[in-house]
């Protein structure tokens, strides 16, 4: 039992736009994993959608820029991400990551852009694209501007989309995966069908002799109001040994962030989270890279 | 042999195809919705309520709240009706209630023509409570100065009942003599266990009519005949006036195990001229408003000899009832009186049993009434009592089970068959548990394995505490296949297919040759009380066997009639034979033909048979768990686990063997990750939905191992006894105990969970 008033269903990113213009109070659905869940407990009761499902062709895929850079269309579905040759074989973490969302009937329908677009700090790709540093390109009535995904989130659900504004691209530049390895690591109570208790995303950087820690990315999900980095723990271990880094990047994480207490797990247990987690990201992400650890 | 074999489910190539119909697929449509106005209060009353505008909004047909109900109170649960006042169920109850008891009370509702309108009508009733604080645990509920819930309970005790078994000559006087005696290893310890739900896949689902002056409720339950009396009391009419129709349902596990939203659907139904209305729960209602797990907490006291063995134990348990009586005192007291029957007691045991009336969402029925509480608080001090005296856990158990020819000494359950030690021993086998008790012994790190078991019993039915009655019927048709109707129900559980094959083999022809009647109509169907307990095997399985039987007889002697010949007949296949040389003499085709078209003698045969069970039997198992413990990160990872069951004979082996998977997987939710919570300032239930209340999913289990010692019962139909609920019993306690391997910590709350794991690490210093 969903109430909706009505649904407009855009024919292109300019007719959203204008559709938008003529209804502000209009939502924009797209894979709709998160606007009907919100309808159906009537947060959105009587709501009206501009819907950008069918904006397969201009909004979704993944393409590698002559440059090299990466942009992932905000209707790409998770499964799609995952699949992708592209994702695969430069930014595995990244499928790794939306993989783990929910279960695969909504990993099927539900899009990366949804996913940001949402401002849940428990979002599946959220870490992993903060720990890239992803550019988001977003377009309104004034044409297009890009945002990085450090200054999108305004706090709990708010993103940085001024009035009539769609995603129209999330961009990976090439400097921030290229020589890099990562993990993500979704800790939830469940294997499947769950939200993140925390997310731990660590990309990471060795030297040629895969010894030391040239450069190394941490971010979190439900570690505070909104996706994070911990910038303090990155300093931290920056230059150090793997295995020093390693053992001292979860103390230096608990600096950063400000998980909260709630009836879903308390503080302490995130903030343990916290600190184990970051290690093991950062120990496998090296692993990868080639480190033996 | 019909019986004993793997036949394929009766219903399984309509369910997978998804041609299955179930009591939403068959509601007409267009029909009257209704929906439910919940209070948003746990504990007080509704002072007032405008239904002004909801009565204006159009589509609305009625609005009718707690102030329009009948003023009398109705008893739920689904048990037999009780000829004695003195043991029928509590009536407390109204089909809406003014007095609010759970958060989410039902206090109004609203028919209209669909169900938006419905639902944006309830949102413009305007509610006045007077609201007191939730009272959600026993100590609150019993606290000095509070305001019982129910008038007739002043102090919120529903009931109290005290228990020691006669003792043999000894200088002891009581249980509580030996368990004080120096000269024993005296233990005591605290268990407790959490509120779950069943979660079966079809929330209930119900749609009314009124057709000829009698109403109709098509609906998703397990016991049919019971909801038929229910609504006739609730809605104050005979009860022949009431018709209720069971098709095939999704599950219910216990749930649907009581007469849930029935009779208020009925009774909206007269309340809009007999139209159809249809009541539909949502997920989050079925959480808040259906049925539950009891949470119980234990504590016990055994006293044991320098030999091992047992010599007295006391259970003190007390059950948390929520606002509403439902099965109320009947599943702590099968909880107490289960932990006494595992072990034998050599000298005393004492059992205390409480139900108190609190304001979390009122549990009732759920597969293992009771007894998956009582296990986990009985098998977690077997291990707790074997580390701390230095028993073997393994051999504790199995010095102390209960022997054969055991009968309880207060209700007098026998143990007629036991299987216990060769469950034992073969999951010892399979688990490899001597290697693994000395492999995990004294580890270090953050990773750490470990071995642990738990073992049960589990009786069959409900006699002697409650009736136990099953009708069946046979009936032949044309072709010479036959028809069964039964009162018991299909449930998911595989029912009708093991009936199908019981009949069968009583009366002789293959399983595809008996037509199962699924569906019940109370207005047709022969009368069983329906699919609760683990009886329908046991008790409907008399009763089929009766009725096959009798028709049995009723085919040979109109072969005889027909044959005019000397010598023993038989039925073979599909042939009446001769009994010695096993010659065919008339098909059961040509047999059915002569009888429903004989110009000379016309009969319709049929049988039926009514076969009430004054008997009860215990079944037995076990399980063995192998697990893996992160530590820092408080998770569990279950890597191998077997339960082993004696139910007797299998009807069906590869149903059985279902059964055990379905139950083991329940038992690992229990233990590690399913737990209902509530909001200690308001007595909401916060995580009534499918996302934050953590049933675990496909990917959260282990490859489940099921292993059978098949004993012959003799007071079974078939050597059959219980299965349908015991695999549910064992798992917790034995991956528990896993844990106090691994660890050495004991963890003595459900569930295990990764919050309440770290902060037992902690204490313990592994962190």
């Amino acid at each position: 039992m969903y109430d909706i008033a009505s649904i407009y269903e855009a024919k292109s990113v300019d007719d959203a736009i204008r559709a938008l213009k003529e209804d502000p109070g209009a939502l924009i659905i797209a894979g709709g994993t998160d606007v009907l869940i919100k309808v159906r407990e009537g947060k959105l009761s009587g709501c009206r959608l501009v819907s950008i499902h069918g904006l397969i062709e201009e909004l979704s895929g993944v393409v590698l820029t002559p440059g090299g850079d990466i942009e992932i269309g905000p209707l790409t579905t998770f499964r799609q991400v995952a699949e992708d040759p592209v994702i695969r074989a430069r930014i595995p973490v990244l499928g790794q990551a939306v993989d783990q969302a929910g279960g695969p009937q909504l990993r099927a329908v539900g899009t990366i852009g949804g996913n940001v677009c949402n401002g849940i700090t428990s979002a599946d790709s959220a870490s992993t694209l903060m720990a890239l540093d992803a550019r988001l390109r977003v377009k309104g009535p004034r044409g297009e501007r890009e945002v990085p995904i450090s200054q999108w989130y305004k706090g709990v659900g708010r993103v940085d989309l001024a009035p009539y504004e769609l995603l129209v691209k999330l961009v990976i530049p090439r400097e921030n995966y290229e020589g890099y390895t990562g993990h993500y690591i979704k800790y939830a109570m469940r294997n499947a069908m769950d939200i993140a208790t925390l997310g731990v995303s660590c990309l990471v950087k060795l030297d040629e002799q895969r010894r030391i820690v040239d450069d190394v990315c941490l971010a979190f999900g439900v570690a505070g109001p909104v996706p994070m980095r911990s910038y303090g723990a990155e300093a931290a271990v920056r230059g150090l040994p793997v295995e020093q880094a390693v053992s001292a990047i979860g103390k230096a994480a608990l600096e950063d962030v400000n998980p909260r207490d709630s009836w879903r797990a308390s503080k302490a247990l995130r903030l343990q989270l916290v600190e184990e987690l970051s290690a093991r990201a950062l120990a496998e992400a090296a692993r990868k890279g080639g480190a033996a650890v | 042999m019909e019986v004993g074999k793997s036949v394929p489910r009766v219903d399984a190539f309509d369910k997978v195809t998804g041609r299955a119909r179930y009591a939403d697929d068959l509601c007409p449509r267009p029909v009257l919705e209704a929906k439910i106005l919940h209070s948003t209060i746990a504990n007080g009353w509704v002072k007032s309520m405008d239904i002004s505008r909801a009565q204006a909004l159009p589509g609305v047909v009625k609005v009718l709240t707690c102030f329009d109900v009948p003023a009398h109170q109705y008893p739920t649960p689904g048990h037999p009706w009780s000829v004695e006042e003195a043991h029928q169920d509590v009536s407390d109850r109204k089909l809406l209630n003014r007095r609010v008891r759970i958060y989410g009370d039902d206090i109004a509702a609203v028919v209209a023509q669909d169900a938006l309108t419905a639902q944006r009508a309830l949102e413009l009733i305007q509610v006045e409570y007077e609201t007191y604080p939730p009272l959600l645990t026993p100590e609150q509920a019993m606290a000095d100065g509070v305001k019982p819930l129910h008038e007739e309970f002043p102090g919120n005790v529903l009931k109290r009942h005290v228990s020691e078994i006669p003792m043999p000559e000894s200088d002891f006087k009581c249980a509580g003599d030996v368990l004080s005696f120096p000269g024993y290893h005296q233990f005591h310890g605290h268990y407790e266990t959490q509120q779950v739900q069943h979660c079966h896949l079809e929330n209930p689902v119900s749609w009314a009519y009124v057709e000829g002056g009698r109403i109709t409720v098509v609906t998703s339950t397990q016991i049919p005949h019971i909801v038929r009396r229910v609504v006739g009391q609730a809605l104050g009419i005979p009860w022949g006036s009431v018709r209720i129709l069971k098709p095939y349902i999704g599950g219910g596990f216990g749930n649907k195990q009581e007469v849930l939203y029935e009779p208020l659907n009925a009774w909206l139904c007269t309340q809009v001229g007999g139209r159809t209305v249809r009541l539909d729960l949502s997920r989050e209602e079925t959480f808040q408003n259906t049925r539950s797990r009891h949470p119980i907490s234990f504590d016990v006291r055994a006293a044991v000899d320098g030999d091992g063995f047992l010599m007295a134990r006391e259970c003190i348990a007390v059950s948390n009832q929520g606002g509403y009586a439902s099965h109320g005192h009947a599943i702590v007291s099968n909880a107490v009186t289960g932990f006494r029957q595992t072990y034998l007691d050599q000298l005393a045991h004492r059992s205390e049993a409480w139900t108190v009336y609190t304001n979390i969402a009122s549990p009732g029925a759920m597969r293992g009434y009771g007894i998956p509480q009582c296990n986990f608080a009985c098998e977690c001090m077997m291990d707790d009592i074997a580390l701390q005296f230095g028993l073997d856990p393994y051999q504790f158990r199995y010095q102390n089970l209960m022997p054969p020819g055991y009968v309880d000494p207060l209700n007098g359950i026998t143990c007629h068959s036991t299987g216990a030690r060769e469950c034992l021993e073969k999951g010892r086998e399979f688990i490899d548990w001597d290697r693994l008790r000395r492999e995990y012994q004294g580890q270090s790190g953050p990773v750490r394995r470990g071995v642990g078991m738990a073992v049960f019993s589990y009786k069959t039915g409900v006699w002697p505490i409650s009736l136990e009655t099953s009708s069946a019927r046979v009936v032949l048709n044309q072709d010479g296949t036959v028809q069964l109707q039964l009162g018991a129900t299909e449930i998911g559980q595989g029912g009708d297919t093991v009936f199908s094959q019981m009949a069968a083999q009583a009366i002789g022809i293959p399983t595809e040759d008996v037509h199962i009647v699924s569906t019940q109509d109370t207005d047709t169907a022969p009368f069983d009380t329906g699919a609760y307990a683990s009886r329908q095997t046991y008790v409907t399985g008399h009763a089929i066997k009766k009725a096959g039987l009798l028709f049995r007889e009723k085919v040979l002697a109109y072969a005889r009639e027909l044959l005019k010949r000397p010598g023993e007949l038989d039925i073979r296949g599909r042939e009446v034979v001769d009994a010695a040389s096993g010659e065919g003499l008339l098909t059961l085709a040509e047999l059915a033909s002569e009888a429903f078209y004989s110009l000379d003698h016309c009969v319709h045969i049929t049988a039926e048979a009514t076969s009430q069970c004054k008997e009860n039997t215990f079944s037995f198992g076990c399980c063995f768990a192998e697990i893996e413990v992160d530590i820092p990160v408080g998770k569990i990872k279950v890597l191998n686990i077997v339960n082993v069951h004696d139910s007797g004979r299998l009807i069906n082996p590869k149903l059985a063997e279902a059964q055990v998977h379905g139950g083991m997987s329940m038992g690992l939710g229990y233990a590690l990750s399913e737990e209902m919570k509530y909001d200690p300032k308001t007595g909401r239930l916060l995580n009534g939905n499918l996302l934050d209340y953590k049933l675990p999913t496909a990917l959260d289990h282990p490859e489940l191992h099921a292993l059978f010692v098949e004993t012959d019962d003799p007071s079974g139909p078939f050597g059959n006894k219980s299965l349908g609920e015991p695999p549910a019993i064992p798992v917790a306690a034995a991956v528990r105990n896993a844990l106090l391997h691994a660890t050495g910590v004991a963890v003595n709350t459900l569930p295990l969970s990764p919050q309440r794991l770290l902060e037992a690490f902690r204490k313990g210093g592994l962190l």
